[in-house]
């Protein structure tokens, strides 16, 4: 037994040193993208080591929960990856303040990305940027088309024809009419309340608005979405309060439930754990006395290179490749759902990802009110009071008034253009 | 005890100095480090830290916005450790008393009954995720066994007035291995001989076990408490596991844990903050402190002057 | 005589009971990581027969995965982790009980202020440290880490313990001119069951942990079990079928090491009983 452990021991200790390869320059990237993992190994990767074989890439994602917390041990302690993904704004905008990250101005194919995509990652007066912008997500409604059809439904356009499709479909009882969760708080902030919301306060007018201090989370379009909010509660999943969202994930794979609150990425989720689940996407639903819908199409991911690398050239060499053409085609084609920030056309196999990016062309565009500037804050944290009080409309414990006048409480608490409102 | 002269002879040296070398670069320092920390706050010029005494403790206490998340935290964790004080310990105690009786298949039960408590919080916690949705079905198959199958629909990880007495049960449910071996190790070192005296002259075993072997396992008690006390205020990974950092619904399980580990590192948008991590980190040490000391000179002193 | 049959009998009926509430949760995972992924929903305590047996959740877990190399490093770092706590925490509770010396009283509350903090809230410091000493992405820097954890709460157990040990046996040994040291290897059997129950609680923290893993030891080569497991989790979160696969296999390894180690605590704690 014990020359057996004592051989055990020994030939952990051989594996110490085991990860240098020979010859190769390895990268390692970071990422919160576990969801990821096969794709980049099996699809991304391949075709960059095809053209640049001195050059190993390593994709270890972190799972998003952690991501943050492990990403900032790791930088402090000199173990992160050459390539760090970046969240959008002040996450990584504290990543370069702090010279965690290095700025890629002169990076070839950084002049291609809009204002729009570059402004996630870059300093507030803009002129430095800081990660190459891979891709946005976009805010919406998948349905389940069998279901549609069994109950001879037709895909609503306004809030009227949304809610009386949901009534048909509780009525009949044999499905979820709409499948989303509270438990993991983000949710109900992130496919509800900034999925329906943007046209309620009339998109970039309202975000900015609420940032130079003219708006307020509890007047106006922004309280209104909280109401509007609070009309889904009737038609969620029994115990839809102890739902996570690999739950809800799971319930309207299974075609238990009708229609489901997305973010674009949730196409390739869909696809991969149910082939067979035949679904479709409807654009957010306008408001009577609302002009036109407002799409959520919100930056989520760059890559930055880490100012610690030891390999900051084969890096530069792969942001370079990031900021082609060929790169945003393959990556949004192998993850539907994830769409390119770079300008110009691209069309993708998956039907629903068309569709998705469709309504792009259809009407003007925002991102997430609460991502700028406002959660700056570590206490109270904006994001953080949006979860909490979305999930509280939802769950029945805030009304919406009371949820609208937390937030902007919190909010004038620190922030000065919101004092004295 | 042996007297020693004058000094520190080598071989006590020796004997020590192992422990306190490891102990004190790996775990003191870390720590005076991070207390250091606590006393420190952003340099008002934007760059590095200064020197700000008890200010960091000041806010936490005195402003609204910390002092809120705070008490709410320690009054979760004292629920937190009251149900393991009511539920755990004497289940624990019970079963322990049970095994002690050199029953029959006592190895198995013990062993069987061990179990949940080898495993990971990230196993636990997916588990009773998994046993308690109500869309999966279990929990109302299980509710309806006593016939209240309309229980198993309930969202017992989701409502505010009941998350947090669930997540207690389920640390119970796997922890309670541990006070039902220390409990048992007691028992078995009472000699035969004192229960078989009283037995033959007739007491029942209920009598005996609290005349006789109680008695005999008061420091373990003491101990168990202690242990109890010390591991639920540094509880953190259940509650993390099964409900995130933000510890909902509406920081209904929020404990002193989740709330340092947030303001800390940070969450989601929420930019990290050491230097109040630290303070509430603080906080939980003179807490945790508090009740050690309450065990150290208040129990074990008593109970010293009760055996000698 | 009839009491008695009817007290064990009754005894047997909690006991069993209890083993119920225990395992069930753990057999319901085994059991459903065996069906496919209808029938997990639709019925969860059903066996797995013919048209539901599947192995898929395994296979996504054997091409995704080194779970045999996790688990070598789980067993590295546990095993060297509990070896360094239990000599160098037994000497230490040895020269705390035994010797009346100035710093005793001191020493001990020293050594027990980390029963108290959870060595977490250290964390910046010991990325700190581990950094300047080239330990990150290195087993070491787990097993020191794990042993200072441990060894306030062995030495704190073990000092309770080794104080109840008689006098005279040490005094005799002394007469007959045995040395400190022979005199410390002496105890120690006799507080076999402390060390018994010291190895017990020190082990499932460290096989257990996450969070060291997670910062100090990330890399695929020094990954642990647990930490391979939640990786994992998160990556296959809605995958059911991998999920239970995955948790069935992470179960397994503790639960076999326990079978395994807990005959020795029990001969242990029986021995140190029996004596």
């Amino acid at each position: 037994m014990s020359k057996k452990l004592l051989s055990l021991v020994l030939l952990a200790l051989t594996t110490f040193g085991a990860n240098v390869s020979q010859g190769k320059t390895q990268l390692i990237i970071e990422s919160w993208r576990t969801d990821d993992l096969k794709v980049w190994r099996d699809k991304i990767i391949p075709v960059f080591t095809k053209t640049h074989p001195d050059i190993e890439v390593v994709f270890t994602p972190t799972a998003p929960t952690e991501y943050n917390a492990v990403l900032d041990a790791k930088l402090k302690a000199g173990t992160a990856g050459d390539l760090i993904a970046c969240r959008p704004f002040d996450k990584s905008l504290d990543l370069y303040n702090a010279g965690q990250i290095v700025a890629l101005n002169d990076l070839p194919g950084m002049d291609k990305f809009s204002k729009f995509a570059l402004a996630a990652w870059s300093t507030d007066d803009g002129k430095t940027s800081f990660a190459v912008p891979m891709a946005s997500v976009i805010h919406g409604f998948i349905y389940n088309k069998k279901i549609f059809t069994e109950l001879g439904l037709t895909v609503p356009k306004t809030e009227q024809e949304f809610l009386a499709v949901l009534d048909k479909i509780k009525k009949n009882g044999k499905y979820i009419p709409l499948v989303i969760g509270t438990k993991d708080q983000w949710e109900s902030a992130t496919m509800g309340y900034q999925n329906i919301g943007p046209t309620l306060w009339d998109g970039e007018t309202g975000r900015k608005a609420l940032i130079d201090g003219s708006a307020q989370y509890n007047k106006g379009g922004f309280l209104a979405t909280f109401e509007a909010l609070a009309k889904w509660k009737p038609y969620l999943a029994p115990g839809y309060q102890a739902l996570a969202y690999a739950d809800a994930q799971n319930l309207f794979a299974q075609g238990r439930g009708a229609i489901y609150p997305a973010g674009s990425w949730d196409i390739a989720v869909f696809r991969q754990m149910n082939p067979k689940l035949d679904f479709g996407a409807f654009k957010p639903y306008s408001f009577e006395g609302k002009g036109e819908v407002v799409i959520d199409n919100h930056p989520d991911i760059a890559l930055g290179l880490n100012a610690a690398s030891k390999n900051k050239e084969a890096a530069r060499t792969f942001l370079a490749w990031v900021a082609t053409p060929e790169f945003a085609t393959l990556y949004s084609n192998a993850l539907p759902g994830f769409f390119p920030l770079a300008d110009g056309d691209f069309t993708f196999s998956d039907p629903v990802a068309q569709e998705f990016d469709s309504w792009l062309k259809q009407g003007p565009q925002t991102f997430r009110c609460s991502y700028q500037i406002l959660s700056r804050n570590a206490n109270p944290n904006n994001e953080n009071d949006l979860w909490n009080a979305c999930a509280q409309v939802l769950n029945g414990t805030f009304t919406p008034q009371q949820a609208a006048d937390f937030v902007q409480k919190d909010l004038a608490s620190w922030y000065k253009p919101q004092q004295a409102k | 005890m042996v007297k020693s002269k004058r000094g520190l002879p080598i071989h006590i040296l020796v004997f020590l100095g192992p422990a306190v070398l490891i102990y004190t670069a790996f775990m003191i320092y870390p720590l005076c480090d991070s207390l250091w920390l606590s006393l420190n706050n952003k340099a008002s010029s934007g760059a590095g830290q200064m020197f700000v005494g008890i200010q960091n403790y000041l806010t936490l206490f005195s402003q609204d916005r910390w002092s809120a998340p705070l008490w709410n935290a320690v009054r979760n964790n004292l629920v937190f450790f009251v149900i393991h004080m009511v539920v755990q310990n004497p289940i624990g105690l019970l079963l322990a008393g049970l095994l002690a009786t050199r029953i029959r298949g006592a190895a198995i039960y013990r062993t069987i009954i061990f179990t949940p408590t080898i495993l990971s919080v990230v196993i636990i916690g997916f588990v009773w995720k998994l046993i308690l949705l109500p869309s999966w079905g279990i929990s109302r198959a299980l509710f309806g066994i006593v016939g209240l199958s309309g229980l198993g629909d309930y969202p017992w990880l989701g409502t505010e007035s009941t998350t947090l007495i669930t997540l207690s049960l389920m640390s119970v449910w796997q922890n309670i291995g541990i006070p039902m071996m220390l409990f048992l190790a007691a028992l078995i070192r009472i000699p035969d001989d004192l229960m078989e005296a009283a037995r033959v002259d007739g007491a029942s075993s209920w009598t005996i076990f609290w005349r006789i072997q109680f008695p005999l396992i008061l420091p373990t008690v003491g101990l168990i408490a202690v242990l109890t006390f010390v591991g639920n205020f540094n509880a953190f990974d259940l509650i993390y596991a099964t409900q995130g950092a933000l510890a909902g619904p509406n920081f209904a399980s929020d404990i002193l844990g989740t709330f340092f580990f947030r303001t800390f590192f940070g969450y989601q948008l929420q930019p990290a903050d050491p230097f109040m991590g630290s303070t509430v980190a603080g906080v939980m040490l003179v807490i945790i402190l508090v009740g050690v000391l309450i065990y150290l000179f208040g129990w074990q002193r008593r109970l010293q002057q009760i055996q000698f | 005589m009839r009491s008695k049959f009817w007290s064990a009998i009754a005894t047997h009926a909690v006991l069993i009971a209890y083993a119920v509430v225990a395992l069930f949760p753990v057999l319901l995972i085994i059991l459903n990581s065996f069906k496919d992924r209808i029938t997990i929903f639709s019925a969860p305590f059903a066996l797995p027969w013919a048209d539901s047996f599947t192995l898929d959740g395994y296979a996504t877990l054997v091409s995704g995965s080194h779970f045999e190399w996790y688990f070598l490093n789980s067993l590295f770092v546990t095993t060297s982790s509990l070896l360094l706590i239990l000599i160098v925490g037994s000497m230490a509770a040895f020269a705390l009980a035994e010797y009346k010396f100035r710093f005793n009283l001191l020493t001990s509350l020293y050594l027990s202020i980390g029963i108290m903090v959870p060595i977490r809230l250290g964390t910046v410091g010991i990325l700190r440290l581990m950094v300047n000493l080239h330990l990150v992405n290195n087993l070491l820097s787990l097993i020191l880490i794990y042993t200072a954890q441990g060894i306030p709460l062995a030495v704190f157990v073990l000092t309770t313990f080794m104080r109840q040990v008689p006098g005279d046996l040490k005094d005799a040994a002394r007469i007959d001119g045995a040395s400190e040291y022979r005199i410390y290897l002496l105890i120690l059997p006799l507080v076999r069951p402390a060390l018994g129950s010291v190895l017990a609680i020190s082990m499932l923290p460290i096989w257990n942990d996450l969070w060291f893993p997670l910062i100090l030891a990330p890399g695929e080569a020094t990954k642990t079990l647990i930490l391979g497991a939640q990786t994992f989790l998160g990556e296959f979160a809605n995958d059911y079928n991998a999920v239970l696969a995955a948790l069935t296999l992470a179960i397994l390894p503790p639960v076999f090491l326990y079978v395994i180690f807990s005959r020795q605590l029990i001969r242990g704690i029986t021995a140190g009983a029996v004596k």
